[in-house]
């Protein structure tokens, strides 16, 4: 299957549900007005988006009919489109370095798929044809370890472990050594999930980083923040929160093929200005795709 | 701004309504605005939010405003009352079979924390000096099983596993059955996460439920999750006919409006939730408490209740009168401060305001002997 059919299987439930509405909003032909409106801001907060950017976006679209004076109500979807597109910025994006070494470190709340994540980023970045290294800095979970090496086993790439409840930071320092030895490059650091408001976990990302800073000063460094798509409006506390201990460069969104609509990419991208690089759209190792603004919207409206 | 509390933004709206006497439907219009508001940000589902104003705005027009409350303060008060309602008054209790063992199935999406919370619910059952067993029955995900393993030795809970090979709906089985032999009184099945529209999935676990009956099936679901949380209850609960649900990572500074969506769509009780990362963190889950957790308003209630025991009204307006003329000597500063004291612990006081996240004070004393100090 195509990465396109794939994209489009993936976000197929999203736009059914969306889509669903807003075609059944929009189907017959009917006046635009107030009540119209109204019926898309309804769509739009179900998918997650938020109630301020949603109000946002209904703001602006009713300043756009005015403007273009619309009167038929499948012009009001294109120009809806048109302003998610708007939002997201659009051009295509993914995780391909810039130069090597690169060192990733993976961070998010406990849950999101971290780990898997990370199993498919390394098959994706290996296909690229990168030299690709796993460090398993996540020393807290029990059997974390055993998860990604699970990973790195099914695409051959080697996974830097200490035991279980060891310090973090150590592992990503071997891990960097390791890579530097080897010649990799990409290096990409799973570390434990953590509810972003507790302190000394938050420190411990603090720390890493300062590792990643000193034993590497001129690597390509991206801090990527994984985020459930059936998270909520909580996403975005989370997104603030790890960016106080981190530049966080980019978002992989994760479990976009359930019924979720991850909406919630919307508001960060708009609030936050940070962007989407990859969706996480099945089970498989090969189900992370680079993520098109434009083939999201569509398949969203 | 994410902790700006309801009661803060219905004060705003009703500024301008000073007197008392009853609630105008444009009164209650207004204050439902901000309610709503409130419910979409802490992710109640859409559909729930209006169905739950509409109740509240029919039962709130006309309604004589208390004596002793604000305008405000009076919404409020129905609006807690309403959710209260909805999210049921009392704890749900497990279950429990009448033959032992108790039968528990935990389901859910990936990443809820199913595993965790087996863990967390066998440590809890085992401090009540029950006996339970731990089923591994996810056998899809990397190291699942190792992890459960992990979990069971560290609180000392057997775990019965046939590794990864055997079918889920056979592991069950010999699961409930090798609890029977070694005399465990409950039986805690950990499923591997899926999607709700995962059809073959889903039979899956249909197929266990018909192995083995079990006397309870818990959804187990992330407190963060978004408006899919209604679809998610409604497809599981469909599918098989769930007894309970366990909210997982209610730690955060989540407000968990995810929880009523799911009680509103399906009716089921949430009978726990996970609130911290050891596997000592569970709680029996207090629907009432939830009620003021998802308004993100603190306990008002209570706090308005302390104060009008506490404070003697007209002493306080005689204080007003002296601060404004300017006559507020320091006797006076002594008695509003005793005044302040009868309240309870400063710290307790702080708990109760809205705006202010318990969880954030957690580290915060309140140094009582300052006020000591400054009364002498």
């Amino acid at each position: 299957m195509g990465w396109f059919d794939k994209l489009k299987e993936g976000l197929a439930k999203t736009r059914d549900s969306l889509t669903g509405k807003v075609d059944q909003i929009l189907s017959f032909s009917r006046p635009v007005d107030e009540e119209l409106l109204e019926e898309l801001e309804e769509a739009l907060i179900m998918s997650d988006i938020g109630f301020q950017t949603t109000t946002d976006i209904i703001n602006l679209l009713r300043k756009r009919i005015k403007e273009k004076k619309v009167s038929d109500a499948e012009e009001v979807k294109k120009l809806l489109k048109e302003i998610i597109i708007e939002l997201l910025g659009n051009e295509v994006r993914n995780i391909l370095p810039e130069k090597t070494l690169a060192v990733y470190m993976v961070v998010g709340v406990n849950g999101v798929g971290k780990t898997t994540s990370i199993g498919k980023m390394a098959a994706y970045l290996k296909n690229k044809g990168y030299k690709v290294m796993l460090a398993a800095g996540d020393t807290f979970r029990a059997a974390a370890i055993d998860q990604l090496e699970v990973w790195g086993n099914r695409s051959g790439i080697d996974v830097i472990k200490h035991q279980e409840g060891a310090d973090p930071a150590a592992v990503i320092f071997d891990a960097i050594q390791s890579a530097k030895a080897k010649k990799i490059d990409v290096l990409i650091c799973d570390t434990a999930g953590r509810l972003h408001n507790k302190k000394n976990l938050m420190e411990e990302l603090r720390k890493i980083n300062k590792i990643i800073e000193r034993e590497c000063p001129d690597a390509y460094k991206q801090t990527l923040l994984v985020l459930d798509a059936t998270t909520g409006q909580n996403a975005t506390i989370q997104a603030k929160q790890f960016m106080e201990v981190s530049d966080v460069n980019g978002i992989i969104l994760t479990k976009l093929d359930g019924t979720a609509k991850g909406g919630i990419v919307i508001a960060i991208n708009n609030e936050l200005k940070i962007p989407v690089k990859m969706i996480g759209v099945g089970e498989g190792i090969e189900d992370l795709q680079e993520f098109d603004p434009t083939a999201f919207a569509n398949a969203l409206l | 701004m994410a902790f700006e509390g309801l009661s803060s933004k219905l004060q705003e709206a009703f500024k301008k309504l000073k007197g008392k006497g009853k609630l105008t439907e444009k009164d209650v219009k207004d204050a439902m605005r901000e309610v709503k508001l409130a419910l979409l940000e802490a992710d109640v589902n859409y559909k729930v939010v209006k169905d739950f104003i509409n109740t509240v705005s029919e039962r709130s027009v006309g309604q004589e405003v208390m004596e002793s409350l604000t305008p405000a303060q009076h919404v409020i008060k129905i609006v807690n009352e309403e959710l209260v309602t909805l999210m049921g008054k009392t704890e749900s209790k497990l279950n429990v079979s009448s033959m032992p063992p108790t039968i528990i199935m935990f389901v859910g999406l990936q990443g809820a924390g199913k595993t965790t919370m087996t863990g967390k619910l066998a440590l809890y059952l085992k401090k009540h000096n029950k006996k339970p067993l731990l089923v591994a029955a996810d056998v899809y995900r990397p190291a699942a099983i190792k992890q459960l393993q992990v979990l069971g030795n560290q609180i000392d809970v057997p775990v019965f596993s046939l590794g990864d090979k055997v079918s889920p709906v056979d592991i069950a089985k010999a699961g409930v059955e090798n609890a029977k032999k070694i005399g465990a009184d409950y039986v805690i099945i950990d499923t591997a996460g899926r999607l709700h529209i995962d059809e073959q999935l889903m039979d899956e676990l249909k197929n266990i439920k018909e192995a083995i009956n079990p006397n309870d099936i818990m959804l187990v679901v992330d407190a963060m999750t978004g408006q899919d949380a209604v679809n998610v209850a409604e497809q599981f609960n469909a599918s098989l006919d769930i007894t309970g649900v366990i909210l997982t990572k209610l730690d955060g500074d989540t407000r968990g409006g995810a929880a009523l969506s799911i009680r509103a769509v399906t009716g089921k009780p949430i009978k726990f939730a996970g609130v911290g990362e050891k596997l000592s963190d569970l709680e029996v889950f207090h629907p009432d408490r939830m009620a003021s957790r998802i308004l993100g308003m603190g306990d008002i209630l209570s706090l308005i209740e302390k104060a009008q025991e506490s404070i003697d009204e007209k002493q306080a307006l005689e204080m007003q009168k002296k601060l404004m003329t300017q006559q507020f000597t320091l006797d006076d500063f002594l008695s509003q401060m005793q005044q302040m004291k009868k309240m309870g612990p400063l710290k307790d006081i702080l708990k109760m305001v809205p705006g202010l996240d318990s969880a954030k004070l957690g580290d915060l004393e309140v140094d009582e002997r300052e006020i000591a100090r400054t009364e002498q």
